[in-house]
């Protein structure tokens, strides 16, 4: 244990005093969140658009809700008008002093979580239902950039350290030592592990401060799939690393890698619409089963026995990896 | 005879074509110093490495104690390779003790500091050393677990006369502890300062083996005993030994410097200019191989 302990620290000590690396490690997700914020986000402060049809008196519980500075409230003369722009979510809830009713989108993020906090303020309202779906793409895509920044991180932290230590003679070295594949590669693991997922937390924050991200489902259940995704992505890269000593090689596997996955994973678009060959292969890419489950958790409010047909996805390529892995890895370099 | 690390017909083949070391048998007693030398590409990389258990040999045996290397060799040996770099961004300290925790028995770094004298660079990032003292820490880290023997492939290969001689001291200081050294190298002056037993290697295969003294009796039995000419030809008309004459000297080759010697001394033969010139493992080598050592 002293073995992996030391290994360990000894690597974070590494990552932490290359200041290039951990510079581009955090300057890179802040340039992804400042580029979402100006792309994104809304010069109007307010969280949520509340239509008012009819008048309600002041100093009531509605009047109260409504003056809530995340609720921005729009009056309507016309319930129609009011119900159309409700179903094509550019309103999150339509209330109406006749009959005492409101309406919320059945498939709108944002009309389950503002008529949660309507119903904390008020009694006595009838519910209606409009459906009609839509999310803002910032919530949608954000989750694709988190995994994307996870695969970049766990990727090349974990492929290129190896390669580079395999060509410099470290590893060569450290197996003339009594210290097992298995001690170093965890440690290189764990310590990966720690780093992306840190980094990865930040982000999220970030987003979630200058974004107003709606994130319906648990925060740990985001953190669970985090950890699954960044081991499935760094085993992925141990794979990669398992025996080239070759910089420029690796540089090119790891882009192969990559590179489909980006585009395929559902990261900037989804591929509901393309080839059924296409989603097939998708779901063989790590990426795809990460960002399907943080989508989940975050916009739909899935738990993590609804993902967990994306859970086991990962588990099982985690374990595949791993093991391929530690079975052609190499030392040094022939 | 009892060997601490015998080796049984050593053969390493590359791609099915390329043999690198072909059949090669030795075995090295406890508590000596054992070269291996050759030129460039003479295969004693790869011996040593086969030796250490770091590379497999295609066929033969590397017995320790008379038994194939096991997972506790590396506990009870020290490697330093011809290159090796550390791990980025720590520290000469750092290093010492990431590697003292890799064994079960390691020496405190403090003592490694001092044998290795490492102290005037402890707090310096490790990649940033100078040659010499790269190789210093890099036999620190070959010593940490107070090994039995130590394997130095080429140690002092690139570094300057007097890094070189400061290495040399501390291979000695090693010898005086009990530990025996493997030691690969190219030098001859080095082989011949630090080795108790040697092997000459080419192409694979080894030429021949025994202690320095014994090689260079058994090949070289000639001394050279040298003098400016200054009219000594005539003077030496006659004289046992074959005469050799140069531009400016003449070289007597003779088995016996004393009686030589003698026999210039009655001829009343002016002996300021005289030199006496022993062969060396270089010469050794050019006999043996027919080209030089560094070819």
């Amino acid at each position: 244990m002293k073995e992996f302990i030391a290994l360990f620290i000894a690597r974070n000590k590494e990552y932490y005093r290359d200041r290039a690396a951990i510079g581009w490690a955090f300057l890179f997700p802040l340039l992804v969140i400042i580029a979402c914020a100006l792309a994104f986000s809304n010069p109007d402060t307010s969280v949520f658009k509340v239509g008012v049809h009819g008048d309600f008196a002041e100093a009531t519980a509605v009047s109260e809700f409504l003056a809530q500075p995340y609720i921005k409230m729009l009056p309507y003369d016309d319930l129609s008008r009011g119900l159309e722009r409700t179903r094509h979510h550019q309103l999150d809830m339509l209330i109406s002093s006749e009959g005492d009713r409101y309406w919320v989108n059945s498939q709108s993020t944002a009309s389950t979580a503002v008529e949660k906090l309507f119903l904390n303020d008020t009694h006595g309202f009838q519910r209606e239902e409009i459906s009609g779906r839509k999310v803002r793409y910032v919530d949608w895509v954000i989750p694709g950039v988190l995994g994307m920044n996870l695969m970049f991180g766990a990727l090349f932290g974990v492929g290129y350290v190896i390669v580079r230590y395999r060509h410099n003679g470290v590893l060569k070295r450290f197996h003339a030592t009594p210290i097992s594949a298995l001690q170093f590669l965890s440690a290189q693991l764990v310590s990966r592990l720690i780093i992306v997922v840190v980094v990865n937390s930040l982000i999220f924050i970030g987003c979630l401060v200058f974004l107003d991200l709606i994130v319906l489902g648990s925060y740990l259940s985001l953190l669970f799939i985090t950890v699954l995704g960044a081991l499935s992505m760094i085993t992925l890269g141990l794979l990669i690393a398992s025996r080239t000593a070759n910089e420029e090689l690796a540089g090119g596997m790891l882009n192969v890698a990559t590179w489909p996955m980006l585009l395929m994973s559902d990261v900037w678009f989804t591929l509901d619409e393309a080839p059924l060959w296409m989603q097939q292969m998708a779901n063989l890419m790590p990426l795809t089963h990460v960002v399907k489950a943080l989508r989940a958790v975050m916009i739909e409010g899935a738990s993590l026995t609804e993902v967990s047909y994306h859970l086991l996805w990962l588990a099982v390529m985690t374990a595949i990896f791993l093991s391929v892995a530690s079975l052609l890895f190499r030392w040094h370099k022939r | 005879m009892t060997y601490l690390l015998e080796v049984k017909d050593l053969r390493k083949t590359y791609r099915k074509s390329v043999t690198a070391v072909d059949g090669i048998s030795f075995g090295i007693r406890p508590g000596v110093c054992f070269g291996l030398l050759g030129p460039n590409g003479a295969g004693k990389t790869t011996t040593i490495e086969m030796m250490e258990g770091i590379t497999d040999p295609t066929s033969g045996d590397v017995l320790y104690k008379n038994k194939p290397l096991g997972k506790q060799f590396s506990q009870q040996t020290g490697i330093q390779f011809q290159s090796t770099s550390l791990p980025d961004f720590l520290t000469v300290r750092e290093v010492l003790r990431l590697f003292h925790s890799f064994y079960k028995k390691a020496l405190p770094v403090e003592l490694l500091v001092d044998q290795c004298s490492l102290g005037e660079f402890i707090d310096r990032e490790a990649n940033k050393l100078s040659g010499g003292q790269k190789q210093r820490l890099l036999l620190a880290l070959a010593l940490i677990n107070d090994p039995e023997i130590v394997f130095l492939d080429e140690p002092t290969t690139g570094l300057d006369p007097q890094s070189r001689r400061r290495f040399w001291e501390l291979i000695q200081n090693i010898k005086t502890r009990g530990k025996t050294i493997v030691l690969t190298t190219h030098y001859m002056d080095e082989a011949e300062l630090l080795c108790d037993e040697l092997v000459i290697m080419d192409h694979g295969r080894i030429v021949d083996q025994g202690s320095p003294r014994f090689l260079l009796d058994k090949h070289l039995p000639h001394k050279r005993v040298c003098l400016d000419i200054n009219g000594h030809a005539a003077a030496l008309a006659g004289m046992s030994g074959e005469l050799i004459a140069g531009e400016d000297h003449l070289e007597i080759i003779t088995t016996s410097i004393e009686k030589t010697l003698a026999e210039l001394m009655q001829r009343e033969v002016d002996l300021s200019t005289l030199r006496v010139r022993n062969p060396t493992l270089e010469d050794l080598f050019i006999t043996l191989t027919g080209h030089q050592l560094r070819d």
